[in-house]
C-alpha cells in the first residue's frame, strides 16, 4: 500500500470516528445535564402523586397525571396509527405494481408529511376542533398524535416490506395463496421486526412531543378519566415547569425529563426483548 | 408410443413492457415425463416456465398472446382460478425459499390454505412429504425448528415437500440445483427420476450434462424463439439446426458452464 493510500485510509477512518464521538457526546451530554439538573428534584412522590394545586408556583404535588396521560395518549395514538399505516404498507407493497405511479405518489407524499413540523399538525387540528366545536380533550390529542406519527411509521414499514425478496411471495404465490394470506402468514412474520422497530419509533416520536397536543390535548391536574376530557402530557408538563420562574420548579421540570427518558428507555429495551421471541422464524 | 402432452402451448408470444422476450413457441410437454428447457442466460427460458403457471402475472406490464393449455384448458382464459392453477404447478426456485416459519408449518403451510385444518391429517401429511423428499429423517426430531436452520439442500428438498404436499399434478424447476452442492444436487436428480412416474416435470437447466442424464425430453430455447424440441437423445445427440448444434457443442456457453458445474 502505498503512502497515500494508507493517509487516506487514516483520514476518513478518523472522520468516521469523529462524527459518531460528536452524536455520542451530545447524547451524553443531555443525558447528565437532565440527570445532574433533575435527580435532586426526582422523587417518589413527584411520580406517585398527582399536582395538588399551585405546583407550578413550587406547591407539593408530582407529575402522575402527565406520566399516565402521555403513556395512555401514547400507547392510544399509536395503536390508531397502526391501524392506518398496515393497510396502507401492505396495499402499497402487496396489491399495487411494483413501479405504480400511485404508489410514487404516496410515498412522496408520506415523506412530505413526515418533514412538516408538530405544531402544524396541532395548528391544524385545532383548527377542525374549532370548526366542529370539539374541546381539547384526550380524543383530539389522540388523533392529532395519530396523524404525527402516521408517516413515520407507514414509512418505516414501507422500507421494510421493500426489502423482502420478491421471490418470498412468489414461493407462497406458487403454493396457490391468495394475495391476502400471502400478505398475513409470509410478509408480516418476516416483515415483523421491522414493523415493531417502525411501531417503536413512531410511539416514541408521539409520546415525546408537545406542539401537536399544546391546543389539541390541552391540560390538566387531574388523572385522565373521559376521552372528552383534557389530558396532561409529560413534555406539556416539562414546558410548563421549565417556563415558571422558580428555581425548584424548573428543577422538577429536568426530572419529569428524566422520568420521560427512563420510560422511553424502558419501552423500548422492553420491546427489543419481546421482539426477539418473534423473530425467531425470520429469514436473514 | 407418444405420451399425450399435459401441457400445450399454441403460438405463445409474451412481452415485458415493450420488450418481447417470447416469440410465438408452440410445443407439447408430455405427460409424466421429464422435459428440459435449455438455453443460454436470459433468453426467456424462466420466463416460459412461470408462465405455466401464470407466476410472471406477478411481473409488472406482462402481455401474453397465444394459448397454454393445462390439461385441455387455456390457462389465460378469463376467469381462469389461478390459485387452483399454481395448486396444480409445484415450482421449485433457483434459491431455496423457505418460508419464514418452522419445518412442520413450512410442509403444512399448502395443505392449510387449502382447507385442511385438522391436526392429525397435517401430520401425517408432513410426515409423508417429507419422507416423499427424503429430509424426515434429518429432521423428524426437530420439526419445529425454523426451516432457515437447515442446510441450502436441505432447504431445497424442503421447498420439493412443500410443494408436493399440496398435491400438484406437475413440477415446474427453475434451475433447481444450481445454488446446491454437488451431493445436494445429485439428490434432487435422483429424486425427478423418481417422481416422474407420478409427475410431470418440467426444468430449465444450463448444465447440458444434467439434460443428458435426466431428461427425457429437451426444449432448446434461444433468445425467446424456440430453436428444436424433442426426445432427448435426438436433441442432445444429433441436433438438427445449427443452433443448437452450436450450442450443444459449447460455442457461446462454454464459460457459463464451466461456471455453474464449478
Amino acid at each position: 500500500m502505498t503512502r497515500g493510500r494508507r493517509l487516506e485510509e487514516l483520514f476518513f477512518k478518523g472522520l468516521m470516528i469523529a462524527a459518531t464521538a460528536v452524536v455520542l457526546g451530545a447524547l451524553v451530554l443531555i443525558l447528565a445535564t437532565i440527570c445532574w439538573k433533575g435527580l435532586p428534584a426526582l422523587s417518589w412522590s413527584m411520580v406517585s402523586q398527582t399536582p395538588k394545586g399551585g405546583s407550578m408556583l413550587g406547591a407539593e404535588g408530582g407529575i402522575l397525571n402527565a406520566i399516565i396521560g402521555s403513556l395512555l395518549l401514547g400507547l392510544c395514538a399509536t395503536g390508531v396509527a397502526l391501524l392506518l399505516s398496515l393497510p396502507l404498507v401492505f396495499y402499497l407493497n402487496i396489491y399495487l405494481r411494483k413501479r405504480s405511479r400511485f404508489a410514487l405518489l404516496v410515498r412522496f407524499l408520506l415523506d412530505v408529511l413526515w418533514g412538516i413540523p408538530s405544531i402544524v399538525y396541532g395548528a391544524f387540528a385545532f383548527t377542525v376542533m374549532v370548526v366542529w366545536h370539539v374541546p381539547a380533550s384526550f380524543l383530539a390529542g389522540t388523533l392529532t398524535i395519530a396523524l404525527l406519527v402516521v408517516p413515520i411509521m407507514a414509512r418505516s414499514m414501507d422500507e421494510v416490506l421493500r426489502m423482502i425478496p420478491f421471490e418470498l411471495g412468489e414461493a407462497s404465490y406458487t403454493l396457490g395463496s391468495t394475495r391476502l394470506e400471502t400478505a398475513m402468514k409470509v410478509v408480516f412474520r418476516q416483515a415483523l421486526p421491522g414493523i415493531l422497530a417502525a411501531v417503536l419509533t413512531a410511539f416514541g416520536r408521539g409520546i415525546g412531543d408537545a406542539a401537536a397536543v399544546l391546543f389539541t390535548a390541552g391540560f390538566t391536574d387531574s388523572l385522565p378519566y373521559s376521552i372528552l376530557k383534557p389530558v396532561a402530557t409529560l413534555p406539556l408538563a416539562i414546558f410548563f415547569q421549565l417556563g415558571t420562574p422558580f428555581p425548584e420548579v424548573q428543577a422538577r421540570g429536568y426530572a419529569s425529563a428524566l422520568v420521560l427518558t427512563i420510560l422511553l428507555l424502558a419501552i423500548s429495551a422492553g420491546s427489543r426483548l419481546l421482539t426477539g421471541r418473534f423473530t425467531k422464524h425470520v429469514i436473514r | 408410443m407418444e405420451p399425450r402432452p399435459h401441457i400445450s402451448v399454441q403460438n405463445l408470444s409474451l412481452w415485458y413492457g415493450s420488450h418481447q422476450v417470447l416469440k410465438d413457441i408452440s410445443l407439447d410437454i408430455p405427460d409424466k415425463r421429464i422435459t428440459a428447457i435449455i438455453g443460454p442466460s436470459g433468453c426467456g427460458k424462466t420466463t416460459l416456465l412461470k408462465s405455466f403457471n401464470r407466476l410472471i402475472d406477478l411481473q409488472d406490464e406482462v402481455r401474453v398472446s397465444g394459448q397454454i393449455l393445462v390439461d385441455g384448458e387455456d390457462i389465460y382464459a378469463p376467469g381462469v382460478d389461478v390459485m387452483a392453477l399454481r395448486k396444480k404447478m409445484g415450482l421449485l426456485s433457483q434459491r431455496p425459499q423457505v418460508l419464514p416459519m418452522s419445518i412442520y408449518d413450512n410442509v403444512a403451510y399448502g395443505p392449510r390454505l387449502h382447507g385442511t385444518r385438522d391436526k392429525k391429517k397435517l401430520d401425517e401429511i408432513v410426515e409423508h412429504y417429507l419422507r416423499e423428499a427424503s429430509l424426515w429423517k434429518e429432521v423428524k426430531d426437530r420439526l419445529h425448528a425454523p426451516g432457515t436452520r437447515l442446510s441450502i439442500g436441505q432447504q431445497q428438498r424442503l421447498c420439493l415437500a412443500r410443494g408436493l404436499a399440496v398435491e400438484p399434478e406437475v413440477i415446474l424447476g427453475d434451475e433447481p440445483t444450481s445454488a446446491l452442492d454437488p451431493v445436494s444436487a445429485v439428490r434432487i436428480e435422483k429424486k425427478f427420476l423418481e417422481l416422474k412416474s407420478q409427475y410431470t416435470i418440467v426444468f430449465v437447466t444450463h448444465i447440458l450434462r444434467q439434460a443428458k442424464r435426466i431428461a427425457d425430453y429437451v426444449v432448446f430455447v434461444y433468445y425467446g424463439q424456440l430453436i428444436e424440441h424433442g426426445p432427448a437423445e435426438e436433441v442432445l445427440n444429433n441436433p438438427k439446426d445449427p443452433k443448437t448444434q452450436a450450442y450443444i457443442s459449447g460455442q457461446f456457453i462454454e464459460d457459463e458452464e464451466e461456471a455453474e458445474e464449478a
